[in-house]
């Protein structure tokens, strides 16, 4: 009667300790923020990294998304954590996929990508979105620097088992509704915090019926209802995506992993300590009005009026948010004009989602006076997109085609928001603040963000594409 | 080793506002460091500072009666979002010890125990109570007591509050959590060897 969470957790316990257990970690992602503190720290105690094969670094928070990238990075802090990265992946002899590496790209986009995320492994990495890759039937978790540095020298991790959530989705996705829309209208209705102590597993025959990339998305933003790890049972979509990646089981021990992998999913007994369900057939596609992911309602809604709400705090936090930005209660989303359109992220930057936002843009032209960047998750990503002729429909249409990365989704590189702009962005997080000081952001689905582009305002996908 | 935590008696600065996030601790721009010290700097740097760069007089870490406090109070779902520990750092830096809370986000949580730093849970309306005591009395101290896990407000009012005994004695200990695991090496060794045969399709080289 365990629960997929509970049976990959059973085997990865090397010991216990009260209620805490010491959790095996099959793989490590490293990116260039959050792990030179790591290695200076393990440096300075005289340990060395325990086992480097069991890990992959690259490059994405902070590089530029522009080809001078390769000939000099301007911003010397991004220049010395990469520099940093680079040394720290060739001292220890772990994998490295650098700037100029054609794999290159996102390091939740590329983890999977190559094959090394696979059913029933435990896999970090310091960034919260980590969740991202429990869609293959993982326990995948976001850790922070000084854990980190707990991986490298000991491969393992010290872990309170989390009370068990599972998300029932049902229903058929109607036309240009996502799983962006799914996941924004599953945090609407739990909240930022609702998923705080939680793992947190999607199931139902809605998300049986998504591809990996959409899976992701899903288990991209658990991290945004407070959940650390999200999951999604393994599956035929599953292997079939693994199945002769580079870094997937090899040939040889193919069938002997697959076998393993059917044995993974919940017990249909299996326990939950809570249960949301969630009919999406009737779904809209969905869009932020605040400065919370939790404020996800549908494109046709309107800015809701603090003064409706009954519970003092929330009705301060929502004030707070519409003088942040800049919005009247009452006013039509669909009226809200838009500076910038960002489509990236480790939450929406893989092939499926630049095919339906490039669907959108074909034919149409970039609203005068927006800027819109499409950056692919990964230079794989990118170079299938333009097999594709996806670049082109982007470029004709006048939007920008940039190299891989992190880009806007949280400004830590040239591409940001300046004061008082206004975003539709296809990322995980609407923060004050987050795609650059005074920025505001407007969460959505890439075809969504595809619309807004082309409309200048938030706009109505299903009516744009009519 | 790091930093053991010694009960506080210290003014206590209120932050009235629910999830507080990273970003705002801590905004990105301010990570791109290799070390971990100085980031007091930029700690809630949107919230203290105007765009013209000047102190905004009315956030409370400028008052001067909440200067120097080293516990702060606020909302529910503190430090949600990104994993940045950088976001510990900065509050450690600016010379903050304790957050008291009514909810933290995990990881935020698990950064704070990892650095010296201690959260403390309380009841939504109790931490309601000391944000309104510590408005209606800017500079009134709060207690710390991590032996006894009490909270005591400016009003002479005690909160119990939880703490798991692991976590407990590291803090109070200042003990190096790594040093402890790598006791158990061989306990990893040995579950390698057993989970190489089973599933050996996990130890093969990343790196080639």
């Amino acid at each position: 009667m365990p629960t997929l969470f509970e049976k990959i957790r059973d085997r990865h316990v090397v010991t216990a300790r009260g209620d805490d257990v010491l959790l095996y970690i099959d793989r490590h992602l490293v990116h260039e923020v959050t792990s030179p503190q790591a290695f200076a720290g393990l440096s300075a105690a005289g340990r060395s990294v325990r086992r480097p094969g069991a890990m992959l670094a690259v490059p994405d928070h902070n590089v530029p998304t522009t080809p001078d990238r390769s000939v000099r990075i301007e911003d010397r802090g991004s220049r010395e954590q990469i520099q940093a990265l680079r040394e720290n992946a060739l001292g220890a002899g772990i994998a490295l996929f650098d700037i100029d590496d054609p794999r290159q790209g996102i390091v939740h986009i590329i983890g999977p990508e190559s094959g090394l995320v696979q059913p029933g492994i435990t896999v970090v990495c310091g960034d919260s979105h980590t969740g991202t890759l429990g869609a293959f039937g993982a326990i995948a978790f976001g850790i922070g620097t000084s854990e980190v540095e707990h991986v490298l020298a000991t491969q393992a991790l010290w872990q309170k088992m989390p009370l068990q959530m599972r998300v029932v989705v049902a229903g058929t996705l109607r036309p240009f509704v996502t799983p962006k829309d799914v996941i924004l209208a599953v945090i609407a209705e739990i909240g930022a915090a609702g998923g705080t102590g939680y793992a947190l597993e999607f199931s139902g025959e809605t998300v049986r019926r998504m591809s990996m990339e959409g899976r992701m998305t899903m288990c991209n933003m658990t991290i945004e209802a407070g959940a650390r790890f999200g999951l999604i049972a393994p599956d035929e979509v599953t292997f079939a995506y693994l199945e002769g990646r580079p870094l997937a089981p090899p040939a040889s021990l193919w069938d002997a992993a697959v076998a393993d992998w059917k044995t993974l999913p919940s017990d249909p007994d299996a326990a939950w300590d809570r249960e949301v369900a969630l009919d999406a057939s009737n779904l809209e596609p969905h869009v932020t009005w605040g400065t919370s992911p939790q404020d996800a309602l549908p494109v046709g809604g309107i800015v809701p009026d603090p003064e409706k709400q009954e519970d003092p705090g929330e009705r301060a936090r929502m004030r707070r948010a519409l003088e942040y930005m800049a919005l009247s209660p009452g006013t039509r989303m669909t009226d809200i004009p838009v500076d910038k359109v960002f489509i990236g992220s480790c939450t929406n930057s893989r092939i499926e989602d630049l095919r339906a936002a490039a669907a959108v843009a074909k034919g149409r032209t970039v609203a005068p006076g927006v800027t819109a960047l499409v950056v692919p998750g990964s230079g794989l990503v990118k170079r299938q997109a333009e097999e594709e002729g996806l670049d082109r429909v982007f470029l004709d249409a006048g939007f920008q085609w940039r190299l891989p990365g992190c880009s806007m989704c949280l400004g830590m590189n040239p591409d940001k928001l300046k004061p008082g702009e206004r975003c539709a962005s296809t990322s995980n997080r609407n923060f004050e603040g987050r795609q650059g000081p005074g920025g505001r952001t407007h969460l959505m689905s890439p075809a969504m963000a595809a619309a807004a582009a082309v409309s200048g305002r938030i706009a109505d996908v299903r009516e744009v594409a009519r | 080793m790091r930093k053991k935590f010694l009960s506080l008696s210290t003014v206590g600065v209120p932050l009235d506002r629910v999830n507080v996030d990273t970003d705002a601790i801590i905004p990105a721009r301010y990570l791109k460091t290799i070390k971990r010290t100085g980031l007091g700097e930029g700690l809630f740097f949107a919230w203290r500072y105007d765009t013209d760069g000047k102190e905004r007089p009315d956030f409370p870490l400028n008052r001067p009666s909440f200067r120097g406090g080293e516990v702060l109070v606020a909302g529910e779902n503190f430090g949600c979002g990104s994993s940045r520990e950088h976001a510990v750092w900065a509050l450690m830096d600016f010379g903050f010890r304790a957050v008291i809370a009514p909810s933290f986000s995990d990881i935020f949580h698990n950064n704070c125990l990892k650095n010296g730093m201690l959260p403390v849970t309380l009841p939504a309306a109790e931490v309601r109570s000391l944000i309104d005591a510590l408005l209606a009395a800017p500079g009134a101290k709060v207690q710390v007591d991590l032996v006894e896990q009490t909270v005591t407000g400016p009003n002479g009012d005690v909160h119990a509050f939880g703490v798991a005994s692991f976590a407990k004695a590291c803090l109070l200990e200042g003990l190096d959590e790594i040093a402890l695991t790598l006791a158990d090496a061989g306990e990893i060794d040995r579950y390698e060897r057993e989970r190489k045969k089973a599933t050996p399709w996990l130890f093969l080289d990343l790196a080639g």
